[in-house]
C-alpha cells in the first residue's frame, strides 16, 4: 500500500517544484472546469495564460498584469516576513484601505496647491495609515494575549466602514453632486501617480513593490532581524533562548506589513484606482494571502507570484470577454492555484512510499 | 491603438468605395459592462435581458460580449479598454460607479461609443441614461399606504446618493397621502449587492414591526426573507414573484431593452449622438410586474389610475405643496419639481424620520 513518510528535513526540490507542478495542475482541472461549462479547455487555457502576453494586443494587457501584480507584491512581501515567523496578519486588506484613506486625505487637504512636497508627504501619510490599523492587532496581542488572526481580520470591516464613511462625508468630492467618492486624484497633478515610463504600467507602486522585494531579499538573509524572524517560525523555543524577544517581533512583523499594505492602498488611489469611494477595495490584501504562500514567502518568489496572479487575472477577463466564461469559474481557477499549491505541499515534508502490508 | 484607427479608416474607406458586402460580413460589436453577477434577478439580470434582445433584435447582425462582477475603478478601465480593442464599436457600462472610467477609456476611443448608466458625465463619444424609477416608486408607495396594517413600512436603501434619496421621497409621499399614520424605516446597507446583508436588513426591519419592504438594492434576498416571514414586500429592478410568490405584491421593473436595441440600431445607421436620457413609464422603461392577486381591486384601479396620470403627464409624483424635512417650503401649490433639482436631490422630505448618512 502507499504510505506517507515524514521526510527527515524537507525537501527543497520539492519546495521549488511544487509551485510549477500546481501551477500544470491548475490548468488540468482548470480546463477540464470549462469543458464541463461547454467551452474548449485549450482555448480558455490559452486564453488566460498566453494572449495577455503574446497576444495582438499584449502591448496593452502586459502594462496591466503589472499594474494588478504591483499591490499584491508589495502586499505580499510584507506578509511573508509576518508569516515566516509565525505571525499571521490576515487584516492587509484593513491597512491597505487605511493607508489609502490616510494618504488621500493629505493630498486632498492640500489641494488645489501645487508643490513636489505634496506625494511624498501622501507616501509617509499612506504608510503610517496601515502601520496604525496594523498597531492594534499588535498592541492588543502582545498586551493582552488576543489572537492577531481574528483582530486584523475582523478590523477590515472596520475599514470598510469608514472608507465608506468618509467616502459620503468629509472627503467626499464637493464638485461631485452629492454622489459619493472623493475628488479624482488623477486629476490633480499634486497627488497623481502617473506611469513613470508612459504606457508601461510602471508607476510608483512598481518601483516601491521592486524595492520592497530587494530590502526583503537583504534582510533575511543579510540581517539579524531576518534571522529572528526565521528562527521564530522555524524554531520558537530556539529563538526565546537565543534573546528574541517575541512581543518586539509581533510589533515589528505587524508594522512593516501594515506598512507596506497601506503605501499599497496609497499608490493604489493616487494612481490606477483614482479616487477614494465606497467600493475603492477589490481584495488585494486576501489576495495577497496566496500570493505570499505561492511565493512560498521568499521575496523572489512573491514576485513571480504576484506577475502570475495579475496574468491569470487579466487573462480571466480576456476570457471572459471573448469566451463568455462566467466570472465565479475564474475565481475558482484561481482558486485551485492555492489548492493544488497546499495540497502538494505534503511532498515537501513527506515521501510517498510503497509499502507492501505484512501479513499479520 | 493605432493598429485599432487605421483599421477602422481602412472600413470607412472600404464604405466609402462601396464595398458593402465586405462591411456587411463585419459584425457590429456592442460590449456590456456588469457590476453584479448575470444571476443576481435585479439590476445586471435585466440589463441582460436588454443585451439579449438586442441579439434577438438584429440576430447576425451584431455580436454583443459581456463581462459580469466588475469592479468600478481601474478594473472597469481594463474591462472597457480590452472591449475597445477587441473591436466593439458600442459599450454599455451599467453602473454608476464606472463614471470616471468611461471618461478615461472614452478619451482613448474617440470612435467607440459609450453609453453610461445613470451618470451625468458626458462627451461627444459618451452618452448617458437612466430610468425615472421614482414614478414606479409613487405607485408602490399608495399600494403600500393603503396595504399597511401596522402603518410601518420597510425601505432598505444601499447608498445615500440623490438617485435613492429620491426613491425614497416618492414612495413616502405617496404612502403618507393615501395613509397619514404611516411610518417609513430605512435602514442603510451600502451596497448595491450583498444577499446576505440585504436578508439581515429585512430581518431587522421586521423585528421593528413593519409589515411592507421596499427595496433599493439588487438581489432577492429580502424578498426570499418577507416570504418566510409572511410580511408583503415589492420586487426591485426585476419581478422578483419567484422568490415571494406571496409576498410579492407588485415589482418595478428596468425593462432597458428598447433602449438598448434604439442605440445600437443607431450605431449601425449612424445616427448615433451623444445625449441624456431619463425615460419613465410613457416610454416603458419603468415598468409594473402583475399585481398580487392580494392587492384589493379598488387599490389595484387607483394604482393604475396614477400610472396613467403619469404617463398622460397630467400628474408629477413631485408637485408642491412639498416642504423638506427641516419644514422649510419646497414646493408651492401645484408646483412641479424640475429634473435638475430631482437629479440632485440630497435632501429628504417633510414627515421622513431620521437623517441621511453623510
Amino acid at each position: 500500500m502507499l504510505v506517507l513518510e515524514k521526510r527527515k528535513v524537507p525537501s527543497r526540490f520539492w519546495a521549488r517544484a511544487t509551485p510549477l507542478l500546481a501551477v500544470i495542475l491548475t490548468m488540468l482541472a482548470g480546463g477540464a472546469l470549462f469543458a464541463l461549462l461547454g467551452k474548449d479547455p485549450v482555448e480558455a487555457v490559452r486564453t488566460i495564460f498566453w494572449d495577455p502576453l503574446f497576444s495582438e494586443f499584449a502591448f496593452y494587457y502586459r502594462s496591466q498584469i503589472l499594474v494588478k501584480a504591483w499591490p499584491l507584491i508589495l502586499i505580499a512581501v510584507g506578509l511573508s516576513l509576518g508569516f515566516r515567523a509565525g505571525i499571521w496578519n490576515i487584516g492587509a486588506e484593513g491597512q491597505y484601505i487605511m493607508g489609502a484613506i490616510l494618504g488621500g486625505a493629505v493630498g486632498l487637504a492640500f489641494y488645489p496647491a501645487e508643490g513636489w512636497y505634496i506625494f511624498p508627504l501622501m507616501i509617509l501619510a499612506g504608510a503610517l495609515g496601515g502601520l496604525l490599523w496594523a498597531m492594534v492587532p499588535a498592541i492588543l496581542r502582545t498586551k493582552f494575549g488576543t489572537n492577531e488572526i481574528l483582530v486584523s481580520l475582523m478590523l477590515v470591516y472596520v475599514a470598510e466602514n469608514i472608507l465608506s464613511s468618509v467616502s459620503f462625508g468629509i472627503l467626499k468630492n464637493p464638485q461631485g453632486f452629492g454622489f459619493p467618492g472623493s475628488r479624482n486624484l488623477n486629476d490633480y497633478a499634486a497627488s497623481a501617480n502617473m506611469d513613470l515610463i508612459e504606457g508601461t504600467g510602471l508607476h510608483w507602486g512598481g518601483a516601491a513593490a521592486l524595492l520592497a522585494v530587494m530590502l526583503a531579499w537583504g534582510l533575511l538573509t543579510r540581517h539579524i532581524l531576518g534571522y529572528r524572524i526565521r528562527l521564530s517560525g522555524e524554531a520558537p523555543r530556539a529563538a526565546r533562548f537565543g534573546g528574541v524577544d517575541p512581543d518586539r517581533l509581533v510589533l515589528i512583523c505587524l508594522g512593516v506589513s501594515g506598512a507596506l499594505a497601506g503605501l499599497a492602498g496609497l499608490f493604489e488611489v493616487t494612481g490606477p484606482a483614482g479616487q477614494l469611494s465606497p467600493d475603492f477595495n477589490v481584495g488585494y490584501g486576501f489576495t495577497a494571502i496566496i500570493v505570499a504562500f505561492l511565493g512560498r514567502l521568499h521575496p523572489l518568489g512573491i514576485l513571480l507570484a504576484g506577475l502570475l496572479l495579475g496574468l491569470t487575472e487579466v487573462g480571466g477577463g480576456i476570457a471572459q470577454q471573448n469566451l463568455g466564461l462566467p466570472s465565479a469559474s475564474i475565481k475558482a481557477f484561481q482558486g485551485m492555484l492555492l489548492f493544488f499549491l497546499l495540497a502538494m505541499d505534503v511532498f515537501t515534508d513527506y515521501r510517498l512510499r510503497f509499502r507492501r502490508e505484512e501479513a499479520i | 491603438m493605432k493598429r485599432r484607427t487605421f483599421l477602422a479608416s481602412a472600413a470607412l474607406a472600404l464604405g466609402i468605395a462601396g464595398a458593402g458586402a465586405a462591411l456587411a460580413e463585419e459584425k457590429m460589436k456592442a460590449g456590456f459592462v456588469y457590476v453584479g453577477p448575470v444571476g443576481d434577478f435585479g439590476w445586471t439580470y435585466q440589463h441582460d435581458q436588454g443585451r439579449q434582445a438586442v441579439k434577438a433584435e438584429y440576430g447576425d447582425k451584431v455580436e454583443t460580449t459581456f463581462v459580469e462582477n466588475v469592479p468600478e475603478g481601474a478594473d472597469a478601465e481594463r474591462v472597457m479598454t480590452q472591449m475597445a480593442l477587441g473591436g466593439a464599436d458600442i459599450i454599455f457600462a451599467t453602473s454608476f460607479g464606472y463614471m470616471d472610467a468611461v471618461q478615461k477609456v472614452a478619451k482613448k476611443f474617440p470612435n467607440v461609443k459609450f453609453e453610461h448608466a445613470t451618470g451625468y458625465k458626458r462627451a461627444d463619444n459618451v452618452a448617458t441614461y437612466s430610468a425615472r424609477f421614482y414614478e414606479g416608486r409613487a405607485v408602490i408607495g399608495t399600494i403600500a399606504g393603503r396595504m399597511t396594517k401596522t402603518n410601518k413600512i420597510g425601505y432598505i436603501a444601499s447608498f445615500p446618493i440623490p438617485e435613492v434619496i429620491r426613491g425614497i421621497n416618492a414612495a413616502y409621499i405617496h404612502a403618507k397621502k393615501v395613509n397619514p399614520d404611516v411610518e417609513f424605516k430605512i435602514v442603510w446597507v451600502y451596497t448595491w449587492f450583498d444577499p446576505a446583508k440585504e436578508a439581515d436588513a429585512a430581518t431587522a426591519l421586521i423585528e421593528q414591526g413593519v409589515d411592507i419592504i421596499m427595496q433599493h438594492t439588487d438581489s432577492p434576498a429580502a424578498m426570499t426573507i418577507a416570504e418566510e416571514k409572511g410580511i408583503m414586500a415589492f420586487g426591485q429592478a426585476s419581478d422578483m414573484s419567484q422568490f415571494g410568490p406571496n409576498a410579492q405584491l407588485t415589482a418595478i421593473i428596468d425593462n432597458w431593452a428598447p433602449y438598448y436595441v434604439e442605440r445600437v440600431g443607431a450605431v449601425m445607421d449612424g445616427s448615433w449622438k451623444s445625449q441624456d436620457t431619463w425615460h419613465g413609464f410613457k416610454e416603458g422603461m419603468v415598468q409594473l410586474a402583475p399585481y398580487s392577486s392580494k392587492v384589493p381591486s379598488e387599490v389595484q384601479a387607483e394604482a393604475d389610475a396614477m400610472k396613467q396620470a403619469i404617463i398622460e403627464g397630467s400628474y408629477h409624483p413631485f408637485t408642491g405643496p412639498l416642504n423638506k424635512q427641516d419644514g422649510t417650503p419646497w414646493l408651492k401649490e401645484g408646483e412641479v419639481a424640475d429634473d435638475g433639482t430631482l437629479a440632485g436631490m440630497n435632501f429628504y422630505v417633510e414627515g421622513i424620520e431620521g437623517e441621511i448618512p453623510q
